[in-house]
C-alpha cells in the first residue's frame, strides 16, 4: 500500500499547510497581493489534471514571486464555487480571481460582484455569459482539436475511406470538437459510418467500440475525441482481434495516451492537446500582470498542435493523474 | 443462460403465475426477434458473445439485489461500492504483486471477496440496528464509496501492474468449451442465489420479512437479522462483479460503475421481482439484464434512431415491456 501512506502523508500535509496559513500571519504580510484560484475538485481525468496542475502552480509562482499569495479553493458543484467566492471575497481583499467557473450562467452574477470590488478577473476554460467581466479570459480551442485531427486523418487516409466517432457528453465542449472534426472530413470523400454518444466513460466507450464492430465489417479508423475513451476502444478492437483499423485517435492528451504516442505506436501516433494545464498558463499570466507589470489583459486561445512522438515530452508529466 | 432459468422456474405453482414469470423471457425473446430483422450482424455469435458477456457485471450484482429488493431493502450504493472494491483490489494486486507473481490475483481476489462482504455489512447493520431508511443509508454510503474512489484515484485511473495484466485478462476475456469465463462465474451466482432463495429456510424468511413484517415477526424470524445478511450476500455479489470487470480494462477510474445501481434495480424489477419486497425472481434478474444490454446493443446496431434520441427509445422499451408484464400477471 505504498500509494496509500503516499496519500495519508499528502492529508496530513495539507492539514499542516492549513495550519500553517492561519497561523502565519507574519508571513502574509510580506505576500502583498493575494491571488485566488477557484476550480472544480478532481471528480474525473481532466479536473483531476486540472487540481494537479494548480498545486503545482501555487508551489512555483509563490516560491518566483514572494510577493504574491496563491490561495487555492476546489469545489465539487457550481453551488459549492459561488458559496467558496463568497468565503473568499468577504474574509480578504482579493487583487486577482482566476477561476474555471462550473457552469457559464450560474457563476457569472458572483464573478461580477468580486469584480465590482476592483479584482483583476482571470477566466478559464468556460467563458462567463457576460465577457465584459473577465480582464484576461485563458481557454484551449475545441475546434482546432476536431479539425487538426481530422486533417490528419484524411491526409493519412488520402482523403477517402470509412470511420466511426464516439461523442463524450452533449456539451459545448463535444459539439465544437465534434463540428470542427466534421467540417473537415465533409471536405473530403471519407464517410462517418456512425456516430453515437459514449459519456467520456471508458466503459462504454469498449461497449459502444464492440457494437460498431459488429455492425460494420470493415472500419479504417476512429475518433474517440477523448483519450479516456480511445483506451476502452483500443481493448475493444485488440479483443476482435480486428486488423483492417488502421488509426485510432482520441484527443485531451492523457498521460497513458501520450506514452503511446512516445512509443512510436502504429495505431495511434498522435494526439491532440486540450491540457489541463491551461490553469497554469492563467496562474501565470495573473501573476506576470502584477509581479512584473506586464499588461495581460485580452484573451489568449491556446493552440491544439498534433502531438507526435517528436514534441510528446512538452506534453508528457508522468506525475499528473491525467 | 435460458438454460440456466428454466430450471429455475419454481415447480408446482398454479399455471396462472407461471404464465406472468415467463414475460421476461418473452419480452428478451421479441427483443432479440426484433435485434435479428432489423440488423443480420446481430445474431452473429460474436457479437451474442458480447453482449451476454457484457451483461454479466448487472446480472451478478442484480442477484444480490433480487435478495436486497425481496427483503424489502433497497441498496442504491452498489455502482460506487463496485468501483470502491475495484480500486482495493487493484492496489492489493499490485502491492502483492512483486513478492507472489501471479498468485496476487487470487490474493487479490479474496481481499476483495472481503472488503464486499463487510461492505455489505456496513450497509445492512446501519439499516437494521441504526433503523434508518435503506434508500438514505445506501445513498450515503453511494457518495461515501464514490468519494474514496476519487481520493484513490486522484481524479485519475488506477491501473493494475503490467505484469498481471496478462495474466488476469482472461477471466474476461477466455473461455471454457466456447463460453466465456464471466458467463459461467454467472451461472455458478445464479444457482447458488436460487438455491439460497428457493430451497433454504433464509430464502423463505427473507421473503416473509419482505412482504409483511409483522406476520414474520411473530412467526419468529429475526428480521434484522435476515435483512443484514441479505446486504452482506448484496457486498458479496458485487465483489465477485468486480473481480469480472478488472480484467476488462485494467483500470479503475472515478467514473466506474457510475449509474449502475440504476440498472440493477430495472433489471430486477423487469424480471418480476416486486419492488416494495416479498417476492424475489433471480432468472428473471438475468434477463432483466440481458435486455438492458441488448436494447443498448440493439440500439447502436439500427441506424432507425438519431443518437440524441437513443435514451428515449430505451427509456420507452423499459416501459412497454413493464405493461407487457402487468397485463400477464393480471390474466
Amino acid at each position: 500500500m505504498k500509494s496509500m501512506t503516499l496519500k495519508t502523508g499528502l492529508l496530513l500535509s495539507t492539514v499542516t499547510t492549513a495550519l500553517a496559513l492561519s497561523f502565519g500571519a507574519a508571513q502574509a504580510q510580506d505576500r502583498n497581493i493575494t491571488m485566488a484560484v477557484s476550480i472544480p475538485a478532481a471528480t474525473h481525468g481532466w479536473t483531476g489534471g486540472v487540481v494537479y496542475h494548480a498545486e503545482q502552480a501555487e508551489k512555483e509562482i509563490e516560491a518566483a514571486f514572494p510577493n504574491i499569495d496563491v490561495v487555492l479553493s476546489t469545489a465539487s458543484s457550481a453551488t459549492a464555487q459561488v458559496s467558496s467566492l463568497e468565503d473568499l471575497s468577504s474574509t480578504r481583499k482579493l487583487d486577482a480571481l482566476v477561476i474555471l467557473p462550473f457552469t457559464s450562467e450560474e457563476l457569472t452574477g458572483p464573478v461580477a460582484q468580486v469584480k465590482e470590488k476592483g479584482t483583476f478577473i482571470a477566466v478559464v476554460d468556460r467563458g462567463l455569459a457576460d465577457p465584459s467581466i473577465q480582464d484576461l479570459y485563458v481557454a484551449g480551442d475545441n475546434i482546432a482539436v476536431g479539425a487538426n485531427t481530422a486533417t490528419w486523418l484524411s491526409d493519412k487516409l488520402g482523403g477517402e475511406g470509412e470511420i466511426v466517432v464516439l461523442r463524450g457528453i452533449p456539451t459545448v465542449i463535444d459539439d465544437e470538437r465534434i463540428k470542427g472534426f466534421s467540417d473537415v472530413i465533409g471536405k473530403t470523400k471519407i464517410k462517418i459510418l456512425d456516430i453515437q454518444y459514449a459519456n467520456w466513460n471508458q466503459d462504454e466507450a469498449f461497449k459502444l467500440m464492440q457494437d460498431y464492430l459488429a455492425k460494420y465489417p470493415k472500419i479504417d479508423a476512429v475518433w474517440a475525441n477523448d483519450d479516456d475513451m480511445l483506451l476502452g476502444v483500443i481493448e475493444a478492437v485488440d479483443q476482435a482481434g480486428r486488423k483492417d483499423i488502421k488509426y485510432a485517435l482520441g484527443g485531451n492528451g492523457m498521460k497513458q495516451v501520450i506514452e503511446m504516442v512516445k512509443e512510436g505506436d502504429e495505431r495511434t501516433p498522435v494526439s491532440t492537446p486540450y491540457p489541463p494545464s491551461m490553469i497554469k498558463s492563467a496562474m501565470y499570466m495573473t501573476a506576470a500582470q502584477f509581479a512584473g507589470q506586464a499588461p495581460m489583459r485580452g484573451s489568449f486561445l491556446l493552440g491544439a498542435p498534433l502531438i507526435t512522438p517528436e514534441n510528446a515530452d512538452q506534453f508528457y508529466f508522468p506525475e499528473s493523474p491525467f | 443462460m435460458s438454460l440456466a432459468t428454466t430450471t429455475i422456474a419454481p415447480a408446482g405453482e398454479e399455471s396462472r403465475i407461471r404464465w406472468a414469470d415467463l414475460a421476461p423471457f418473452i419480452a428478451l425473446a421479441l427483443i432479440v426477434l426484433f435485434g435479428a430483422l432489423v440488423n443480420s450482424n446481430f445474431v452473429s455469435s460474436a457479437n451474442l458473445l458480447n453482449v451476454i458477456t457484457r451483461s454479466a457485471f448487472i446480472a451478478i450484482i442484480g442477484v444480490g439485489a433480487t435478495f436486497v429488493i425481496s427483503s424489502g431493502g433497497l441498496d442504491l450504493s452498489v455502482g460506487s461500492m463496485m468501483a470502491f472494491i475495484t480500486g482495493i483490489m487493484i492496489m492489493a494486486m499490485n502491492y502483492l504483486a512483486p513478492a507472489f507473481g501471479p498468485w496476487a490475483i487470487p490474493m487479490g481476489a479474496g481481499v476483495a471477496l472481503i472488503v464486499g462482504s463487510l461492505c455489505g455489512l456496513f450497509n445492512g447493520l446501519i439499516v437494521t440496528m441504526g433503523r434508518i431508511e435503506p434508500f438514505i443509508v445506501t445513498l450515503g454510503t453511494m457518495g461515501i464509496f464514490r468519494a474514496f474512489i476519487t481520493f484513490m484515484t486522484d481524479g485519475g485511473s488506477l491501473s493494475i501492474d503490467r505484469s498481471l495484466r496478462e495474466a488476469y485478462r482472461p477471466v474476461y476475456f477466455g473461455n471454457f468449451l466456447g463460453v466465456p469465463y464471466p458467463v459461467l462465474i454467472t451461472f455458478a451466482v445464479v444457482m447458488v442465489g436460487a438455491f439460497l432463495l428457493y430451497k433454504t429456510k433464509y430464502g423463505r424468511r427473507l421473503t416473509s420479512a419482505g412482504s409483511n413484517v409483522e406476520v414474520a415477526r411473530f412467526s419468529g424470524v429475526n428480521v434484522a437479522k435476515v435483512r443484514t445478511i441479505a446486504y452482506v450476500i448484496q457486498g458479496f455479489c458485487v465483489a465477485v462483479a468486480a473481480i469480472c470487470y478488472v480484467p476488462r480494462l485494467g483500470a479503475a477510474t472515478p467514473t466506474t460503475g457510475q449509474l449502475w445501481e440504476l440498472q440493477v434495480i430495472t433489471a430486477v424489477v423487469i424480471g418480476g421481482t416486486l419492488l416494495r419486497g416479498g417476492r424475489g425472481r433471480i432468472g428473471g434478474t438475468v434477463a432483466g439484464a440481458l435486455i438492458l444490454e441488448v436494447i443498448a446493443n440493439v440500439m447502436v446496431l439500427s441506424d432507425m434512431v438519431s443518437e440524441y434520441l437513443v435514451a428515449a427509445v430505451q427509456g420507452a422499451i423499459i416501459i412497454i415491456a413493464m405493461l407487457a408484464h402487468r397485463f400477464t400477471a393480471n390474466r
